[in-house]
């Protein structure tokens, strides 16, 4: 139990810190930061705080880690000790160093394809909705062709086609993701271009680019940001997928999904390790959509209490 | 309307056909190497391939295909033999019956958590049944499923493998088939939980909600008579995303599992370049998904009056 | 009971006798045995034997001349026997055939068992012998072992015998008859139905699922007495390796192959199985293509050998199950195994030495490598780099997909996979083991390795009587393989199986094959 105790009570500090943050924060601002900080729920600042604390450690990972991300230091998975605060992995690797470099490179990856996937997804779906017609026909259809074979096994299929490399993983990963994204802005932006304001925006002259960045992405972006909360997430989970389907990420890299799928088995004998890159995964992601529901829920103008 | 539809999906599983086709075509190797593994020797790989017909050129192979598949003839399984009906009807009641296992078990229940958190949003429930929710997705797949096995499976109270035959009962079969199925709910509860939390939320500063609630009924009535059924189309449209996602993409579970379905032999037919059953499970898969976003939007039409009459 | 008549040119069976009585010995030496494994019990008919096999596709195939993994091949042992079995010391045992001979080594006369019927009911006669042999020769075959029979000049029946006639002398002729590719099948005008399942073995196929499972129940009418203890064999697929050994631990089934061996320790300490583990001629090696630059100078290759931590790779990869090599294909259970070589142990400083000599202060590689190679080369490959560092030796890493590996990256087909992971079953005889993958011009000499000496030896050492000689001859040629060939081999793998208390096994168990042998169908039985 001593795992799920320091697990609950690591949990309980960060909420705590961003409680004192918050209450820092209301003392601190003055105008509208003061109202912002003041409308934020506690699961708002708890969000802010891990996202922050991960950006730290993605940044700093190489100050913060004590071995090398690629070194064999030890015996296989040693037990936690005070020299490897975390034991070591299947080859001998310090299994927090690991843990701190995939931080970076998870983390970079995913954003990079979920930024990827929604600047095509996103502006190839309002595109569009905008001009309709056989341009939207062509698109759509051919949109929903590829949704309809299974995520993962198209994955599977374009990775063994172009390779592995972490270039590949990410384009291949933002295609399947960016049909998604052309769904949703569409279906989003379809509301909007039939307002009065774009038409007036058309009638006095403004091009494609200017009414897709001006006028509809601001008045989509709330569901949009909704959806770049998940799907950011769901790239951990990709990437886990295609290393349990023998894909993955080239070593020595440190990822945390790829670092679920190699130490899964010992989960069958209830060792603790997996779970250790899978909490990163899931505190990240609870973390994440946190922050996403609080600005939903001041985009959404819901005003109660 | 649903004509139209029908007709675009007929051509939309012609563009999958193609470019699937076109996919397996890319893979390095074939049938005939893939068979013969690390024991093959140009001599038996050509042997092989003459028997099998690999030695057509790809247009015509495709064309050979189409031709049997629109008239109902699938073909053999390249692999050993077998008439692709047959490997893919057993497997086609399994996915199917998996699927509707854990429809069955996550739907109630993401529903009425999404009410419940609608209900009672901002509140110490809300926040823990999101965040569970969102830690199950962010969890992947096999691991869950180890999970579960690990707690549920070597206490002896489930099966750590589904073992089921074409004459297993009813009541064996969903018993065997609970873990598989519970770990596919953890998987799917989170996303149409949210979805009907937000589309209730959504609707909440209408002004006829704000007018129900000042004429004094209950919040619950006010969302189950008022806000629930105005938010019903997204909610069966995220519902019908989540089915398509349990009948194409549960390969993982099914390893995991053990479980004779759809997806493992896709996966399977596809690292052995066993193209007549790629095509064909991959058809199966883009009809189910075409099928169930129809249903959605007919229904979503159905229970919103205002789509019925637009424009 | 063998008939093993050798007159004339008689100094490759005798030879063969020898290998096979040395490889036994040393196999027996090697052998790990269970915790708390006693002497053979009576043995008690009855029980279901469910297997868990880490194999198995929808795409597996029912004709013979395709299997290639466990799941077919146990499959078949239960269903098929063989004109031939080699038993746990590594004998050869009369099975189909009562007995063989041969005066010259090139014309072989195999007496046929009399009175074996197939689960058809059908008599077994020496015409589907003829048959079962016949489907992996000719123009047309597809068979995996057509190159291994392409010398039969004829094969045909007379009498109660068949009679196979090579183009020259080969005294492992018995040896080959014992490959698992070839079962006595029934013959229907003179060909095997390769979609039947129809065999003479000990048990009769009730159904099959390809990819998912097997069922078979106990043949009442076989024709072994003491053998094929339990009622009824069923073979699951179980590819995912925490799958199996949830099934081992929760009694879904009785034996497992492939335990990631991180994990062994914890499954012995549950108490549930044993851990069998047996010492075998299979080898992970990492070929280079000598070819091309660099690996086209000794120096490098010698230098990339010197890098790599041979011990620590047995500890890690192989969870301890198996043994450092020294770059030798040979291993401890051959018989011409040459023990006295000099070891090559992890030695940075070495390594540099080499890539002094090549010309070279430092050199960048790429090692291509996946799970489909053999189970952790990805790690293998990792700890390769690690170590490589260093010793001033940039080696990355380039892991490539399972799907497709033979085809696209083994035997460099494309020119951009020159260094990579590969894996060798490996073969009880030296000469079958050399002439197939370090033979000048060999379709699988994975490091396309041209050593004129070493070739000179190869054919030399066939037709050499003496013993003295020709282990002198195998010994240099391992030397030479070691120490200027183009092949990393770091370590000898074992077969390591889970195997439930319930089950009884032999006090030994067949180094030839995993799973007993295949055998363990009908040679185990429930405790």
């Amino acid at each position: 139990m001593g795992f799920a105790t320091s697990v609950a009570l690591g949990l309980a500090g960060l909420f705590a810190i961003a409680w004192l943050m918050r209450a820092g924060a209301r003392a601190m601002f003055a105008g509208s930061a003061r109202a912002i900080a003041h409308d934020m729920p506690l699961t708002a600042a708890f969000g802010i705080l891990v996202i922050g604390v991960y950006a730290a450690v993605a940044i700093a990972a190489p100050a913060l880690a004590p071995f090398p991300e690629r070194e064999i230091v030890g015996g296989q998975f040693q037990a936690w000790s005070a020299a490897h605060p975390l034991g070591t992995d299947r080859i001998g690797r310090d299994m927090l160093s690991r843990l701190i470099y995939g931080a970076r490179n998870t983390v970079g990856i995913a954003f990079a394809t979920t930024a990827l996937a929604f600047v095509v997804g996103a502006v190839l779906g309002l595109w569009a909705a905008l001009v309709g017609g056989w341009l939207d026909q062509g698109l759509s259809r051919f949109v929903d062709a590829l949704m309809a074979i299974p995520a993962l096994i198209f994955s599977l299929l374009l990775l063994t086609i172009f390779g592995t490399s972490v270039i590949t993983l990410i384009l291949v990963i933002a295609a399947v993701d960016a049909t998604r994204v052309f769904r949703l802005a569409r279906a989003v932006a379809q509301g909007i271009v039939v307002m009065d304001y774009i038409e007036a925006a058309k009638l006095r002259g403004e091009g494609s680019w200017f009414l897709i960045r001006r006028e509809i992405l601001p008045n989509a972006m709330a569901p949009l940001v909704a959806e770049f909360g998940l799907r950011f997430c769901f790239v951990f989970l990709s990437i886990s997928s295609l290393s349990f389907l023998g894909l993955g990420i080239q070593p020595p890299t440190a990822d945390w999904g790829s670092m679920v799928k190699d130490n899964a088995t010992l989960i069958t004998f209830g060792d603790v390790t997996p779970l250790l890159p899978a909490g990163c995964i899931a505190l990240l992601t609870v973390a994440v959509n946190f922050v996403v529901d609080w600005q939903l829920h001041r985009a959404s103008g819901l005003k109660e209490q | 309307m649903i004509l139209t539809r029908v007709a675009l999906g007929i051509g939309l599983l012609f563009v999958v056909s193609l470019v699937i086709f076109w996919a397996t075509e890319l893979l390095p190797g074939d049938l005939a190497t893939q068979l013969l593994g690390q024991s093959a020797t140009p001599e038996t790989v050509a042997a092989l391939r003459a028997q099998l017909g690999l030695n057509d050129p790809a247009p015509l192979r495709y064309w050979n295909w189409l031709t049997g598949a629109l008239t109902g003839d699938f073909g053999m399984s390249m692999g050993n033999g077998r008439p692709i009906s047959d490997l893919i009807a057993a497997r086609l009641g399994n996915t199917v019956f998996l699927a509707l296992y854990a429809a069955a078990l996550s739907v109630p229940i993401s529903l009425i958590l999404g009410i419940l958190a609608a209900l009672w949003r901002n509140s110490f429930f809300d926040r823990a049944a999101n965040a569970g929710a969102l830690t199950a997705i962010s969890f992947p797949e096999f691991f869950v499923a180890y999970i579960l096995v690990l707690w549920l499976a070597q206490t002896g109270l489930f099966p750590s493998m589904v073992r089921i035959n074409p004459t297993t009962g009813l009541a064996e079969r969903l018993y065997m088939t609970f873990l598989p199925a519970l770990t596919l709910t953890l998987v799917v509860t989170a996303h149409m939980m949210r979805m009907t939390r937000a589309a209730i939320i959504n609707l909440m500063a209408s002004p006829y909600i704000e007018m129900a609630r000042l004429k004094g009924m209950s919040p619950l009535r006010v969302v189950l008579r008022h806000a629930l059924p105005n938010a019903l189309a997204p909610i069966i449209n995220v519902i019908a995303l989540n089915l398509a996602y349990l009948i194409t993409g549960v390969v993982v579970v099914e390893v995991v599992f053990v479980y004779p379905g759809l997806g493992q032999l896709m996966v399977d037919a596809v690292s052995n370049r066993d193209i007549a059953v790629v095509q064909a499970v991959a058809l199966i898969f883009a009809a189910a998904y075409v099928a169930l976003n129809l249903i959605a939007d007919v229904l979503s039409t159905i229970t919103n009056p205002r789509l019925m009459h637009r424009r | 009971m063998t008939n093993f008549n050798t007159t004339g040119q008689g100094f490759a069976p005798i030879s063969r006798r020898g290998v096979l009585k040395g490889a036994a010995a040393v196999g027996a030496a090697g052998l790990i045995l269970p915790y708390g494994a006693t002497a053979a019990r009576a043995q008690t008919r009855g029980g279901t034997f469910r297997i868990g096999i880490g194999h198995g596709s929808t795409t597996d195939s029912l004709d013979p001349g395709l299997w290639d993994q466990l799941y077919v091949q146990t499959f078949a042992a239960a269903r098929h026997n063989y004109l031939i079995e080699v038993d746990s010391d590594g004998q050869l045992k009369p099975e189909i055939a009562e007995s063989w001979s041969s005066d010259d080594a090139s014309t072989w006369v195999f007496t046929i068992r009399q009175g074996v019927t197939f689960h058809s009911g059908k008599t077994l006669t020496p015409d589907d012998v003829v048959a079962s042999i016949n489907h992996h020769r000719g123009e047309a075959t597809t068979s995996a072992v057509k190159s291994l029979l392409a010398p039969t000049t004829d094969v045909r029946a007379d009498g109660n015998t068949v009679v196979v006639t090579l183009e020259a002398p080969n005294a492992d002729l018995p040896y080959l008859m014992t490959d698992y590719h070839i079962p006595v099948m029934p013959g229907i005008d003179g060909k095997i139905d390769v979609t039947s399942t129809d065999g003479c073995g000990g048990y009769i196929v009730e159904s099959f699922e390809h990819g998912v499972q097997s069922t078979l129940n106990r043949n009442p009418n076989y024709w072994k007495s003491d053998r094929a203890w339990f009622d009824r064999i069923e073979l699951l697929s179980i590819l995912d390796p925490a799958a199996r050994l949830n099934a081992l631990i929760t009694g879904e089934v009785h034996l497992i192959d492939q335990i990631d061996p991180a994990t062994i320790g914890m499954l012995e300490s549950r108490g549930v199985a044993n851990i069998l583990s047996i010492p075998g001629t299979g080898h992970y090696v990492f070929p280079m293509d000598s070819r091309v630059a660099p690996y086209n100078d000794n120096n490098v290759r010698l230098a990339l050998k010197y890098a790599i931590d041979r011990q620590a790779m047995v500890d890690v990869i192989l969870g301890g199950h198996g043994a450092v090599a020294n770059d030798n294909p040979i291993g401890p259970a051959n018989r011409y195994f040459h023990a006295e070589m000099e070891a090559k142990t992890y030695d940075p400083d070495k390594a540099r030495y080499y890539l002094q000599q090549a010309g070279l202060t430092s050199l960048d590689v790429t090692l291509s490598a996946a799970d489909a190679a053999f189970s952790g080369a990805v790690d293998a490959a990792s700890m390769f780099s690690e170590t490589a560092r260093a010793a001033g030796i940039n080696l990355t890493v380039d892991r490539v997909p399972n799907d497709g590996y033979w085809d696209n990256v083994w035997l460099n087909p494309n020119g951009n996979t020159p260094f990579c992971a590969s894996y060798w079953g490996g073969r009880a005889v030296e000469d079958h083991m050399f002439t197939t993958a370090y033979a000048s011009g060999a379709a699988w000499n994975e490091s396309f390795w041209e050593n004129a000496r070493f070739n000179e030896l190869l054919v030399a050492a066939r037709s050499e009587v003496s013993e003295d000689n020709r282990r002198a001859m195998y010994q240099e040629m391992q030397q030479l393989v070691s120490f200027e060939g183009s092949t990393i081999i770091p370590m000898y793998t074992n077969y390591v199986m889970g195997v439930s208390k319930a089950v009884s096994t032999p006090e030994r168990l067949s180094s030839n094959w995993n799973f007993d042998g295949f055998r363990c169908v009908e040679r185990w039985s429930m405790a």
